[in-house]
C-alpha cells in the first residue's frame, strides 16, 4: 500500500486548515489530549493528522467553547472535521486494502454480513441435521445441533482471522503516526491503558460532554462504559467457558449460578444499556458535530452488541423450549457476523485510538511545546 | 421576554461583567434582564476572546502557581499605567481579584494549568479551560438557572434618563423598539472599538485600515449615551490598546489567532521599505502592544516583518502563511514593495549588525550599531535563505474612554453626585483603574470585581 502517495482528502485538508488556526490560538489546550499533542507541531502532515483525529474523542467540548466556530467565518469544526478524518483512517490503514470500501457504506455491509451469518447457521442445522431437529426440545443443550468442536473451530478460526487483520491495520497506523517502526515504552502503554479505561478524554476536561445539549453531560461517557465493560464481561465469559470446557472438561449449559453465566449476565446487560444509550444520544446531538454520511458505520456496531446480547438473553431463558433452535441459529449468526466484522467496523475505533493515546503518551513526556 | 414587565434590575451588554453583576442581582433575589445587542454565537463582547484571568491569591489555587500578594499585583498595576489609576478603585479590584477564583468556581467556571507558550502568567493568571467563550457559557448557564432573562439581539437604542436617575432603555428586538423599565441600571457594555465613525474622530481616516479584534457590536452606543446625557467621564478618548496582527486577518472578531510574534527576530519595514522602530527594544511579551500603534502611525497603516529561514520556527505558528522568497528582491517584490528599497535596508541591518550570542529568551548582547534606529537586542543578519515576510496591521482590542464610578461601581454624575440607580462594570468604566497600558488578564479582573459591586448595589436599589 503506497500511503504517501495517496491524494489528500478534503477532510485532511480541511483539517490542516482547522488545525493551523487552532495553533495559532490554543485556548483549548486543557481539554483533552489533542491540543496539546498539536502544540508539539507547526505543520501538519497526514499521518499527523491521522494522530491527531484519533486522539479525538469528539466530545464537542472544543466546539462550544470556540470563538471561532460557525458562523465566524474561521469556520473551525474540530468534532466533525475529525470525524471524518478518523473514519477515512479506517479505511486507509485497513487490511486487506481491498476492504478498505466497507467502512464507506459500513451499515449495509454489516447487515448483509449478519443476515447472511444467521442465514448460513440456520442452513447448517437444516442441511447437517434433520430439519425437525431446528424445533425439536434439546433440553439447552446445544450441542445437540452443533457439535461443540464444531463450534469452537469455526469461531476460533473467525476470531483468529479478525485478530490478524486488526493487528496487520493496526500496524499500519502505527508505523505511520509513530513515523517507521517506532517502539513504545510500557509507561506509555500503562498511561494509555489508564486514559482508555477512564475515557480520560470524553469530558471536554472535566465538564462531560456538550455535544447533545449546551449543558455539559456525563451520560455519553455513562453508556460508552456500559458497552465497554458489557462486553469485556461478555469476553471474559466465553474465555472462562473455553478454560471450563477444556481445563475442566465441565461442558455447557452451566446453571445460572456459575462463572460464565454470571459473567455473561452482568456483561449482557451492559450490552443492552449501553448501545441503547449511545444510539438514542447520537439521535439527540447536534447534527453539525457528526461525520453525518458514516453514522451508518456506528449505528449498525451499537446494533450488533445489542443483538448478541439480546438473542443471548432470548436464547438463555427459551433454551429449554422448542424455539431454542432458531434462537441458536440467529444468535451465532450475529455473533458470527459481529467477528467478522470487527476489522471493518466502528470496532476498530477504540484500538486506533488507544494507539494515538500511547504515542500522546509517550511523546509528552518528551514534549516540546512549539512557541 | 415579555416587555411589559418591570425588572429590579436592568443589565445592557452581555460579557463577564454584565453576567457577573446578573448573577450577583439574581442571588440577591432581584428580576434581571440581560440584553446582549450581539446574536447568542457572538455574544460576550470581548469576554470571547479572553482567555485568562489575573488575581491576587495565595497560591493554594490547583490549577496556579503562586502565591500572587495583593501587593504585588498593585505594583504590577502602577508600573504599567505609570500611575494612571484611580488608587481607591485600584485598591477594590486588587482586593477583591482573591475572592474570584471560588466565585467563579461556584459559578460553574473551570480553570486550568497553563501549558504550551503561557507559562510566563501562571502565577498571576487563572486561565479559563477552553478560554473566554468556554466561560462565557458556564455563566450563561449559571444566570438562566438563576432565572435571569437573557435576551439576543436586543441592542440599546436610547435611554431615558431622568436627573441621573435610570427610567427604561429603548431596546431594538426583532426589528421594533420596545421599551424596557427597571429599578436599577448595570451599563455593562464595553467600549467603542468596533465603531470606526467614532475612531475616526480621534484618528482619521487612517481607522479605515484598522482591524478590530473583538465583534462589531462593540460600539459604544450606550457609553455615548451615557456621556450625552451628563455622566462623567473617564479615560483618554484617543487612546486604545492596539498590537501588531497580520494584515490578512478579518476585519472584524479574528480575536487571538491572528496576532503574530515574529518582529523581535528580524527587522519591521514601512510600505516605503524603511525601518522605523528598535525592534529590539524589550522582550516581546511587554513590547507588543506597542506595535499596534507604531505601525498606525505608518502610510497606509501597514508594515511588514521581514525575517530569515533562522528565526522562522522561533515564534508561535502564525496562521496565515508567511510569504516565502529565496532573494530579499523577490519577497520584496511578492510583498509589492520596492525591491531595490528593500534590499538596501536590509543590507544597511545586516552591515551594522555586530557579533553577539543570540538568545531569544533573555535580553541578548546581539545590537546594531551606527544604525539611526538601532535594533537593541536579537539583532541578527538577515542572510538565511529562504526569507519570509508578513504584512501586519494594527489590531485594536479596545479603547480606554469610558464613565467615572465611585466605590460601589455607581456612575458618577458630571457634577460629581453618584446616580441614583446607575452602575457601570467592565471596559466601561475600565479607564478608572487602567489609565494606559496593560496589564495581561486584567480586564477580566475590574469585569469581575465590578461587575459584582455593581450587582450588589443595583440589588439593593432596587429593593428601596
Amino acid at each position: 500500500m503506497q500511503l504517501t502517495n495517496m491524494v489528500r482528502s478534503a477532510a485532511l485538508i480541511e483539517a490542516d486548515r482547522l488545525m493551523t488556526i487552532c495553533n495559532g490560538c490554543r485556548y483549548c489546550e486543557g481539554l483533552c489530549a489533542v491540543f496539546p499533542a498539536m502544540e508539539m507541531r507547526r505543520t501538519f502532515a497526514d499521518n499527523d493528522l491521522n494522530y491527531l483525529a484519533n486522539l479525538c474523542h469528539q466530545c464537542g467540548a472544543c466546539y462550544s467553547d470556540c470563538q471561532y466556530s460557525p458562523p465566524h467565518e474561521f469556520n473551525v469544526n474540530i468534532p466533525a472535521t475529525f470525524a471524518k478524518v478518523r473514519n477515512e483512517s479506517y479505511a486507509r490503514y485497513a487490511w486487506p486494502g481491498a476492504f478498505a470500501g466497507v467502512f464507506a457504506r459500513n451499515g449495509l455491509f454489516i447487515t448483509l454480513l449478519a443476515a447472511l451469518s444467521v442465514a448460513a447457521f440456520i442452513a447448517g442445522f437444516v442441511a447437517l441435521k434433520d430439519p425437525a431437529a431446528l424445533y425439536g426440545r434439546h433440553g439447552g443443550d446445544f450441542y445437540k445441533l452443533m457439535p461443540h468442536n464444531a463450534m469452537a473451530t469455526l469461531f476460533s478460526v473467525v476470531f483468529l482471522y479478525a485478530i490478524a487483520a486488526l493487528a496487520l491495520s493496526l500496524r499500519g497506523f502505527w508505523r505511520d503516526i509513530a513515523g517507521g517502526v517506532a517502539s513504545a515504552d510500557v509507561g506509555a502503554v500503562g498511561q494509555a491503558t489508564g486514559d482508555a479505561a477512564h475515557l480520560k478524554y470524553l469530558g471536554g476536561g472535566g465538564g462531560g460532554c456538550t455535544s447533545e445539549s449546551e449543558k455539559p453531560s456525563a451520560l455519553r461517557r455513562i453508556f460508552h462504559h456500559f458497552t465497554f465493560y458489557g462486553f469485556m464481561f461478555c469476553f471474559a465469559a466465553t474465555c472462562l467457558a473455553t478454560v471450563y470446557h477444556y481445563a475442566f472438561g465441565w461442558h455447557a449449559p452451566y446453571p445460572l449460578i456459575s462463572g460464565p453465566v454470571l459473567l455473561g449476565i452482568i456483561g449482557g446487560l451492559g450490552l443492552l444499556i449501553g448501545p441503547a444509550g449511545l444510539f438514542v444520544l447520537a439521535r439527540t446531538r447536534d447534527p453539525i458535530l457528526v461525520d453525518k454520511p458514516r453514522l451508518g458505520m456506528d449505528t449498525a456496531f451499537q446494533a450488533m452488541l445489542f443483538l448478541t446480547s439480546l438473542t443471548g438473553f432470548a436464547l438463555m431463558l427459551l433454551r429449554d423450549t422448542p424455539a431454542m433452535g432458531l434462537l441458536l441459529a440467529v444468535h451465532l449468526g450475529v455473533v458470527l457476523g459481529l467477528f467478522l466484522s470487527l476489522p471493518y467496523g466502528k470496532f476498530v475505533h477504540g484500538l486506533y485510538r488507544y494507539l494515538a493515546l500511547v504515542k500522546y503518551n509517550k511523546e509528552r513526556k518528551t514534549a516540546i511545546f512549539v512557541e | 421576554m415579555d416587555f411589559n414587565d418591570v425588572f429590579d434590575v436592568v443589565v445592557a451588554g452581555g460579557g463577564n461583567a454584565a453576567l457577573c453583576a446578573a448573577i450577583t442581582a439574581a442571588r440577591a433575589g432581584r428580576k434581571v434582564v440581560v440584553l446582549e445587542g450581539a446574536p447568542k454565537f457572538y455574544r460576550g463582547g470581548n469576554t470571547r476572546h479572553t482567555r485568562n484571568l489575573r488575581c491576587a491569591h495565595d497560591g493554594t489555587a490547583p490549577t496556579m502557581a503562586g502565591p500572587y500578594d495583593p501587593a504585588e499585583f498593585i505594583d504590577d498595576l502602577y508600573r504599567v499605567t505609570g500611575g494612571q489609576t484611580d488608587k481607591a478603585l485600584a485598591q477594590i479590584a486588587i482586593e477583591r481579584s482573591r475572592e474570584l477564583l471560588p466565585w467563579m468556581d461556584q459559578q460553574g467556571v473551570k480553570f486550568q494549568p497553563p501549558l504550551g507558550g503561557t507559562l510566563s502568567l501562571g502565577k498571576t493568571n487563572a486561565f479559563f479551560l477552553g478560554g473566554g467563550r468556554g466561560m462565557l457559557n458556564a455563566l450563561y448557564r449559571q444566570a438562566e438557572a438563576l432565572g435571569v432573562t437573557c435576551v439576543y439581539d436586543a441592542m440599546v437604542t436610547a435611554l431615558n434618563i431622568e436627573d441621573g436617575f435610570f427610567v427604561s432603555a429603548t431596546v431594538k428586538h426583532d426589528g421594533v423598539e420596545k421599551q424596557v423599565r427597571g429599578k436599577a441600571l448595570v451599563a455593562a457594555c464595553g467600549g467603542f472599538e468596533a465603531n470606526i465613525e467614532w475612531l475616526k474622530e480621534y484618528w482619521g481616516e487612517a481607522a479605515d485600515n484598522f482591524i478590530i479584534r473583538g465583534t462589531p457590536y462593540n460600539r459604544g452606543a450606550v457609553l455615548r449615551m451615557l456621556l450625552d446625557k451628563g455622566v462623567m467621564p473617564v479615560g483618554d478618548p484617543t487612546q486604545c490598546h492596539a498590537i501588531a496582527l497580520d494584515a490578512r486577518a478579518p476585519k472584524f472578531d479574528g480575536g487571538i489567532a491572528t496576532r503574530l510574534d515574529s518582529v523581535v527576530f528580524g527587522i519591521m519595514i514601512d510600505r516605503n521599505g524603511n525601518r522605523f522602530y528598535d525592534e529590539g527594544e524589550d522582550v516581546w511579551p511587554k513590547r507588543y502592544a506597542i506595535w499596534g500603534r507604531l505601525i498606525a502611525q505608518q502610510p497606509g497603516q501597514i508594515a511588514y516583518s521581514i525575517i530569515d529561514s533562522q528565526s522562522v520556527s522561533l515564534f508561535m505558528p502564525s496562521i496565515y502563511p508567511a510569504v516565502e522568497a529565496s532573494s530579499i528582491g523577490e519577497l520584496a517584490a511578492k510583498l509589492e514593495l520596492d525591491p531595490a528599497a528593500v534590499e538596501k535596508t536590509v543590507a544597511d541591518f545586516n552591515a551594522a549588525v555586530r557579533p553577539g550570542s543570540f538568545d531569544h529568551t533573555v535580553l541578548d548582547d546581539c545590537a546594531t550599531s551606527g544604525l539611526a534606529i538601532p535594533k537593541s537586542h536579537w539583532a541578527r543578519k538577515i542572510e538565511k535563505p529562504p526569507y519570509y515576510g508578513f504584512p501586519m496591521r494594527p489590531g485594536i482590542t479596545f479603547t480606554y474612554l469610558g464613565v467615572k464610578v465611585n466605590e460601589e461601581s455607581r456612575i458618577l454624575l458630571a457634577d460629581g453626585r453618584p446616580s441614583g440607580n446607575m452602575f457601570a462594570a467592565g471596559e466601561i468604566m475600565a479607564g478608572n483603574v487602567l489609565g494606559k497600558g496593560y496589564l495581561a488578564g486584567i480586564g477580566m479582573t475590574i469585569g469581575a470585581v465590578f461587575g459584582r459591586l455593581a450587582g450588589e448595589g443595583a440589588a439593593k436599589n432596587a429593593a428601596n
